[in-house]
């Protein structure tokens, strides 16, 4: 059978199969390996944080604390969450794994620009999140993952400058891997790569970086601010010498609103490659969909004050930093309008990354039509540092990136691995995931509107009904997640072998092989055309031909 | 080929690359973006004594008038003299002139040292006269506003002492380079890692250019 040996000769010949030993993984500069070395990892991360949400949705089952006994535990529980969450799996996901992996075979490139940066920033970055488990084995940090000042400053008796530490660490593995796409992006485009023929994946992960690069040394400063402030008990932000703990704030949501984008922007991309390909139709306003990202990662620098409405800030910061929130919605809208118009139309199948990308946009939407409302100084008084809150960032965060993250792993899995997984078992688990995921948290809309405050472990019995469907929801959504899990690991046994380019989807990273050998590309590829070329009569019979042949293919190697 | 040439071997090609000017091309525009965070780095540095300075002013004032003026003087002509011998060892790694290139990196590491030794006269000047910040510090000079004046030599140590930490990682990078170009005939990549190393050493330089005024010169146009 000429096509069962096909795919083993190609097996032989790719980056998987270019060293077998644990050293030719660890010392690789191949940005491949390191994408899936970082895939591993914030795999790791994830569960990590996943299974500190399971223990703080299974407290808030009952209004009285049970399962964790202390405030000061459920403190510990949800800093944990938050910390290992964000820094550990939402900033580095899409960015870090797929944006390492794929920004070089997008544009033509045999490499990043500086692949051994590119190593030391997954080595960086393993070295802040073993800092941060140590602290969590030794007893916790129970400050949020914001740190406010002066209480963790002056008062919490809990491990914050290892925290702290861990956190300022793994932001110089960011600043490494948004530097070396940027850099990639510019110089090492092949040729007919032109501007504007960028795939918008890689105009987001170029947006997201630039955030990555500008913002992160400035919480890199305000954490190691703190962390002098605790070793010799005298610092920047106390109010006895005169300092302003407000300006904490400042410097904190400099990052992190801009942080907030960082992990969003990079599930844009994902979603603008897998809409056009399984609408079969070229992206609709390619040029407002990048210039949306760069709108979207320019104002996020300026809008970090809404998150201090109540702080004390001047009054006429908070009408100009409202107001700038508001403008967000412009280029976001463009964002959600422009994905509905490529579908219209279009030749649509819902395999499973679409069903992702679909559920991207609905909660997306959500998401961010709440952040409006918080947006508002008048309405943000009232629920603020409610559950409307935390319903509103999951919803960007959980909702968006998560979704966006999963439809992209499902996409490029074939690329990555060489292999296909169980379509049944994924359209099966995206519908769980959002199933589970609206479930948990739409409920917390209500109870924060009802006034739930966010940060406490023991509530009023009015709130439970609400607490139980969340949980619940919860309950749902963890199966969500563990399923992929096993089906994905489990097809790198069993599932058939992918062709180049199983989706028939235009972009380079499809006319290698799949999983691409080394450099990429066995010559540099010459781009002749814009992106997108796809059509909805024609690409339909070439996607299920190409959906046959993988079906013609053996299981296993029989090597 | 001339035999000059054979001595100047073109430095090695990595092979991501297509050609030798898109490898300069990144290395420059990396090193370039890096300065920038490096920039962003110092900014809440700078923000914080904005602030500070506005809310605090007359501490201010009073807390900079005992600074050691004068060697902060020195120290900037000499950081800034650094700069000059760096840029001359740039351009001695362009026109593959390696001895001068050496000689040049040798001064500017000599400078770099007179700069740190020169500051860490000035701590220890600052230490017995009770101005570090914490149990230590007294401020006898003028007692009454010695309360707010503790923020501004906090602020004095800390972007002082960060400028210091990236002023001996600039001495490491210049040695470090130095060391590669001494035992390579010529200086293979030399000519970028001299040149990187230098954008690294002009940005410290950049930096201090701001710290001694907004440190030292507070008050002295009065
Ligand atoms: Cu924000």
């Amino acid at each position: 059978m000429s096509v069962a040996i096909a795919p083993e000769e190609r097996m032989a010949r790719s980056y998987l199969t270019d060293g077998y030993n644990l050293k030719s993984w660890l010392l690789t500069t191949d940005h491949k390996r390191i994408g899936l070395l970082y895939m591993v990892s914030i795999t790791l991360f994830f569960f990590v944080g996943g299974a500190a949400a399971t223990i703080l949705r299974l407290e808030l089952m009952t209004p009285k604390g049970d399962l964790i006994e202390t405030a000061d535990a459920y403190n510990r529980m949800f800093t944990l969450h938050g910390v290992v969450m964000v820094w550990f799996f939402l900033i580095p996901s899409i960015p870090a794994v797929l944006g390492n992996f794929l920004v070089p075979v997008m544009i033509g490139a045999r490499d990043m620009a500086f692949p051994k940066l590119n190593l030391l920033s997954w080595y960086i970055f393993m070295a802040g999140g073993i800092i941060v488990l140590a602290t969590l084995i030794a007893g916790g940090v129970d400050t949020g993952w914001t740190f406010y000042v002066p209480f963790s400053s002056m008062f919490s008796n809990t491990f914050v400058v290892p925290a702290a530490a861990g956190v300022f660490i793994v932001g110089f593995s960011s600043i490494l891997t948004g530097l070396n796409i940027i850099v990639t992006t510019h110089t090492m485009r092949c040729p007919g790569m032109t501007w504007d023929r960028l795939p918008l994946f890689v105009w987001a992960q170029y947006a997201t970086s630039l955030i990555m690069v500008l913002a992160t040394p400035v919480l890199a400063i305000t954490v190691a601010l703190l962390a002098a402030e605790r070793i010799w008990g005298v610092g920047i932000f106390d109010p006895r010498l005169g300092g302003d703990p407000i300006l904490f704030q400042h410097l904190f949501w400099f990052y992190s609103h801009p942080a907030v984008y960082i992990m969003i922007l990079p599930g844009f991309g994902v979603v603008s490659e897998i809409i056009p390909c399984f609408a079969r139709r070229p992206i609709f306003g390619y040029k407002f969909m990048a210039g949306a990202l760069l709108a979207i990662a320019f104002l996020g620098f300026i809008v970090w004050g809404h998150h201090m409405f109540v702080s004390g800030q001047s009054m006429y910061a908070g009408f100009v930093f409202s107001i700038i929130s508001f403008l967000v919605a412009i280029p976001s809208g463009i964002k959600v309008f422009n994905w509905t118009a490529t579908l219209y139309k279009g030749s649509i199948r819902f395999d499973t990354p679409m069903l992702y990308a679909l559920g991207f946009i609905g909660l997306f939407t959500i998401g961010g039509l709440t952040g409006l409302i918080l947006a508002s100084l008048a309405v943000d008084v009232h629920v603020h540092d409610t559950y409307f809150v935390v319903a509103h960032f999951h919803y960007i965060m959980v909702g968006g990136m998560v979704m966006a993250y999963l439809g992209g792993i499902h996409f490029w899995w074939p690329k990555l691995t060489g292999r296909m997984y169980s379509e049944w078992w994924g359209k099966l688990s995206a519908l769980i995931v959002f199933f589970g995921f609206n479930l948990t948290f739409f409920p917390q809309f209500v109870l924060g509107y009802l006034g739930m405050p966010r940060r406490v472990y023991e509530y009023t019995e009015d709130y439970q009904i609400l607490h139980i469907m969340s949980t619940l929801g919860a309950s749902i959504l963890a199966v969500g997640y563990l399923l992929p899990l096993s089906y994905l690991i489990l097809s790198l046994w069993f599932g058939k072998h992918a062709t180049g380019n199983p989706w028939s989807a235009t972009g380079l990273e499809w006319q290698t092989t799949s999983p691409p050998p080394t450099h990429n590309f066995e010559e540099t590829p010459v781009v002749t055309e814009a992106p997108y070329a796809y059509d909805p009569v024609v690409a339909e019979a070439e996607y299920r031909a190409s959906l046959a042949e993988i079906e013609e293919r053996p299981r296993v190697n029989h090597t | 080929m001339s035999t000059t040439h054979e001595l100047l071997q073109e430095p090695p090609l990595a092979e991501h690359f297509d050609d030798l000017e898109q490898q300069h091309l990144s290395a420059q525009l990396g090193m370039w973006i890096f300065l920038a965070t490096e920039a962003l780095f110092f900014g809440g540095l700078f923000c914080a004594y904005t602030v500070y300075r506005r809310m605090h002013w007359i501490e201010f004032v009073v807390a900079s008038r005992e600074l050691n003026v004068a060697a902060g003087a020195i120290n900037t002509a000499v950081l800034l003299t650094s700069s000059l011998t760096m840029a001359l060892a740039v351009r001695a790694a362009k026109l593959r002139e390696r001895r001068w290139l050496l000689i040049y990196l040798a001064i500017t590491i000599v400078f770099g040292a007179v700069f740190l030794g020169i500051k860490a006269f000035e701590w220890s000047e600052d230490y017995e006269r009770g101005l570090v910040p914490g149990s230590l510090f007294t401020f006898p000079f003028r007692p009454e506003f010695a309360g707010f004046a503790e923020i501004f030599f906090l602020l004095y140590f800390l972007m002082t002492g960060l400028h210091a930490i990236h002023l001996i990682i600039g001495i490491a990078l210049v040695a470090t380079v130095a060391g590669f170009c001494a035992r390579h005939q010529y200086v293979a990549q030399g000519e970028n890692l001299v040149e990187m190393t230098g954008l690294y050493w002009h940005f410290i330089d950049v930096i201090w250019v701001f710290l001694y005024p907004l440190l030292y010169l507070i008050d002295v146009h009065r």
